[in-house]
């Protein structure tokens, strides 16, 4: 029996441990705000956090996931979380939006490690997010915007 | 479909509060009910009508919530907010208490269809009239209560207000203005440009909260008690059949509730199912997994016979010839003997396929003789229409929900996948949900076709262009619905090509002849694609061998000020489906927009040496873009630094939504130029998932800047006239920054990206 913590509630599953987290999550459990892109780790559209690492949940097997604290975009909360979604509003980010919680996944993921990326560090940690609409430069500037919130929260 | 022709009809305003069958659209209630018929629409493909029907709607109930029925489908165009931000400024209504309902498929909505880059294009007008009708009904039902003149009162802020100070809500009011005739349309007062409120603003998307917070159902969402999850294995040629295939194997694995043989097809393709064997299954891995163990034989097809390198050079060669004349000026090739210098060049693009970044999905149910759809479709009428006639039943029979869509690009309007969903659904009984992998889809698409193109130049002593001959060939979308057309279509050359803006007095423009093998479709901007990288690389060419500026070149070419007519020239332009009185190709309009980026980006002014802008300039859907591109080239590999893009699109309706879009179909163009290939061998697609069918990823991604060209024409196409300069203004670029000249697209087989 695989158990884990999915957005704070306990869960245990006792199919096939080879079945990606994504689809026990999506279909399962009807939580369909991670999304299904290409699942072979190439897009990013199924991002969650594990242990507050952001891994792509379609090349994740259950068995990784036991004993884990697994994180949607439906149990997101945190402070960057909040700046990130916040800015990504001013800035009218979302385009078909689609892959945006991936993306939300990733940049919260960002600054949760990083409190001040620059261009090349988020380029390093979103370019596995694929945005076939391509709100790119808007997701980079508004990361850079929620990483400004958050220093002014600080100080 | 971007084929159809609008008629002009003007539009007529019926009160219809109480029309029985809105309680199906959920707004009926005792309040005040707009809806307006539009003008009938004769698509090519698609039986759609909406003759003298109700299509569009306003609803205000007592408590003053305004219902706007959005009836196209959003797929990140931000459709759902444009609409109903015009309507919504004419009406004087508050922003905040506006709700934006999806339409159902209905015949009665005239065409849904949303592809075309038409969708405000059409609706504007429409849009503000229904909005200004309900507003004259709610302050004459004002004046009616206070008993003073209409004249006296005034809509604002979502009340009528009376000259002494009194006001009334729209709620208080919907009630009696739901017993009042519409208003004639021609005597309707608009709102003045600068009195507007919405329109011209960018409003934040109406779905920004839930697509953050993960709570917008997408076709891959949809959820149903009971609910099979179906992956299925196609032909991988197309032409080609099921033989045999190994159910037990799959039966066996977990999960699995059943195997089903999809229908066997011939030609045309049209938008039905492919063959092939689908599972069902209790999950979506489930399903995945027992279809690989399906070891499915299929019948041979002269198809299997399709490469893709050995097609285009055959194409290649065939360019190279006159061949069926399209349009024409003087005599091209006399004049080119007579020539001083000449320039000749071929350019190609290969096969292209959307990968949006939702794969197609669709859920169907079946019950007591009816069927129902949820789909992320762009055309909900003809998904409604090619299923019923795909199974045997009625469109009254078959209803279908349009979700939201993550992405369509031209893909979600092709029913194929509901049409799957539905044969599923009938077979087993239950909700049954095709998910497509993104194997699925990038090997079974209605792909971009593959063209060449070939340009001839002669020039005079004064390096001025003398005679112009251009040739395209390449397979056409109508092949797919009528299973034998083998030329280039007048309203595919329609695309950039016959239409080429030039008054030139020797001019030859030609098609020839190509064979699909392949489902052909349209893909953001269709042949727009190949036509816009031909002619603004080869503009780019003869500027270098005239040693002129391309921008200069391109003024020359265009020559005056002027409204061309293709038409007079023995072309049969569709321009959009429109009319050139309404929409011309305004010359004019055109130099501008090339003027207008060259200054804001300073394409003009020096660069390091490594470094070069490119320039292009194009149009289409009847708006024009001009395109700038900073490239860097460093040992073979091309870095795009900036893109600049000035569009005149007419009237903008969401500034913010139009510069959006114009970010994103650049960079949709980008990944075109840089990145985009599909090649076949044995008549399949070799391709199979992102890192073989790359898109631009953000460490790729240039600034961009958009600079939209201030207008008050009739709204012009958004959405897709960004794509087609940006492969020549990048591979100019690249020329001028390494002197490497990139004729086939694209650039990654050539150098590093
Ligand atoms: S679906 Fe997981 S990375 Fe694409
Ligand atoms: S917003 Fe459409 S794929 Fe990113």
């Amino acid at each position: 029996m695989i158990s884990f913590e999915l957005n704070g509630d306990k869960v245990t599953y006792e199919g096939d441990p080879n079945m990606p987290l994504l689809w026990y999550v999506r279909d399962e459990l009807n939580l369909t705000g991670s999304k299904f892109g290409c699942g072979v780790g190439m897009c990013g559209a199924c991002t969650m956090h594990l242990n507050g690492q952001p891994v792509r949940s379609c090349s994740t097997p259950m068995a990784a996931a036991n004993g884990a604290r697994v994180t949607t975009i439906e149990g997101l909360n945190s402070e960057a979380a909040v700046a990130i979604q916040q800015a990504w509003q001013k800035l009218d980010v979302v385009q078909c939006g689609y892959c945006q919680s991936g993306q939300v996944m990733s940049a919260t993921a960002l600054l949760e490690n990083n409190k001040q990326p620059n261009d090349q560090d988020i380029d390093m940690a979103m370019q596995g997010n694929i945005c076939r609409c391509a709100t790119y430069h808007r997701i980079r500037a508004a990361i850079h915007e929620a990483s400004d919130t958050l220093a002014k929260e600080v100080s | 479909m971007f084929i159809e022709q609008l008629q002009h009809h003007d539009s007529v305003m019926h009160n219809i509060s109480r029309r029985g069958f809105l309680k199906t659209l959920g707004i009926a209630g005792s309040g005040l009910v707009l809806g307006v018929t539009l003008p009938s629409f004769s698509p090519a493909y698609a039986a759609e009508s909406g003759n003298g029907e109700m299509n569009l709607f306003v609803s205000i109930d007592e408590s003053g919530e305004v219902n706007i029925i959005c009836h196209r489908s959003e797929m990140g165009q931000g459709i759902r907010t444009s609409l109903p931000q015009v309507l919504a400024d004419e009406l004087q209504a508050d922003w905040e208490r506006v709700n934006v309902v999806q339409g159902l498929a209905n015949a009665s909505y005239g065409s849904q269809n949303t592809d075309g880059s038409r969708s405000v294009r059409h609706f504007y007008q429409t849009m503000r009239e229904m909005g200004a009708s309900a507003r004259t009904m709610l302050e004459q039902a004002a004046a009616e209560k206070w008993g003073v003149p209409v004249e006296e009162v005034k809509a604002i802020d979502h009340k009528v207000v009376h000259q002494s100070g009194k006001s009334l809500g729209f709620g208080e009011l919907a009630a009696a203005a739901s017993k009042l005739t519409p208003p004639d349309v021609a005597s309707l007062v608009f709102k003045n440009k600068q009195d507007f409120k919405y329109i011209g603003k960018g409003l934040t998307i109406v779905d920004m909260h839930d697509i953050q917070t993960g709570k917008t159902q997408f076709g891959q969402d949809v959820h149903m008690e009971g609910m099979l999850y179906a992956s299925i294995v196609r032909a991988p040629v197309v032409g080609a059949n099921v033989l045999s295939f190994d159910k037990d194997a799959a039966l066996k694995t977990p999960g699995v509730a059943d195997v089903v043989a999809m229908p066997e097809r011939s030609f045309p393709v049209g938008f039905n199912s492919l063959p092939g064997v689908a599972v069902l299954a209790s999950n979506t891995w489930s399903a995945q997994q027992a279809a690989k163990k399906l070891s499915i034989e299929w019948t041979q097809h002269e198809n299997q016979s399709h490469d893709s390198g050995a097609f285009l050079a055959t194409l290649q060669e065939r360019v190279k010839s006159k061949g069926k004349v399209q349009r024409s000026v003087g005599d091209a090739y006399a004049e080119l003997d007579k020539a001083e210098n000449t320039v000749q060049a071929s350019y190609s693009v290969p096969y292209l396929a959307h990968a949006t970044m939702e794969p197609p999905a669709a859920t169907a149910v079946f019950k007591d003789g009816q069927m129902e759809i949820w789909a992320c479709t762009q055309t909900p009428q003809s998904t409604q229409n090619t299923v019923a006639q795909v199974l045997g039943l009625e469109p009254s029979q078959v209803k279908v929900n349009v979700t939201l869509l993550g992405g369509g690009f031209g893909r979600k309007s092709k029913p194929d996948f509901s049409v799957e969903a539905a044969i599923l659904a009938k077979h087993s009984g239950k909700p049954v949900k095709v998910v497509w992998s993104r194997e699925n889809d990038i090997q079974h698409g209605y792909y971009h076709a593959i063209s060449a193109q070939h340009y001839q130049a002669g020039l005079n002593d004064k390096g001025q262009v003398s005679s112009w001959i251009q040739r395209s060939a390449f397979p056409s979308i109508g092949w797919t619905f009528s299973g034998n057309t083998n030329e280039p279509q007048s309203w595919e050359l329609s695309l950039g090509f016959g239409d080429v803006p030039f008054q030139l007095p020797h001019l030859s423009c030609e098609s020839h002849e190509a064979t699909a093998h392949a489902r052909i479709g349209w893909i953001r901007s269709v042949c727009n694609i190949q036509h816009a990288f031909a002619l603004g690389s080869f503009v780019d060419e003869v500027a270098v061998a005239a040693d002129k500026s391309t921008p200069q070149m391109w003024l020359e070419l265009i020559g005056e000020d002027a409204n061309i007519d293709p038409g007079q020239q023995g072309f049969e332009f569709s321009n959009y489906g429109e009319t050139l009185e309404r929409f011309p190709l305004d010359t004019k309009r055109l130099k501008h927009c090339l003027n207008e980026v060259i200054a804001k980006s300073g394409a003009d002014k020096p660069t390091a040496a490594n470094e070069a802008w490119g320039v292009s300039v194009h149009r289409s859907f009847v708006s024009y873009v001009a395109v700038a591109a900073k490239v860097k080239v460093d040992n073979n590999k091309v870095t795009v630094l900036e893109m600049h893009s000035a569009i005149d699109a007419g009237t903008v309706v969401n500034p913010d939504r139009v510069k959006s879009q114009q970010e994103g179909s650049m960079i949709f163009g980008l990944s075109i130029a840089l990145l985009g290939e599909i090649s076949f061998k044995e008549g399949k697609v070799q391709q199979s998932n992102y890192h073989d069918y790359q898109v631009l990823r953000m460490n790729q991604c240039p600034e961009i800047y958009t600079h939209i060209i201030d207008s008050d024409a009739v709204p012009g196409g958004v959405g897709e006239p960004g794509t087609p300069p940006v492969a020549a203004a990048v591979a100019n670029a690249i020329y001028h920054a390494s002197g490497k000249r990139i004729r086939d697209l694209p650039v990654k087989n050539h150098m590093q990206v």
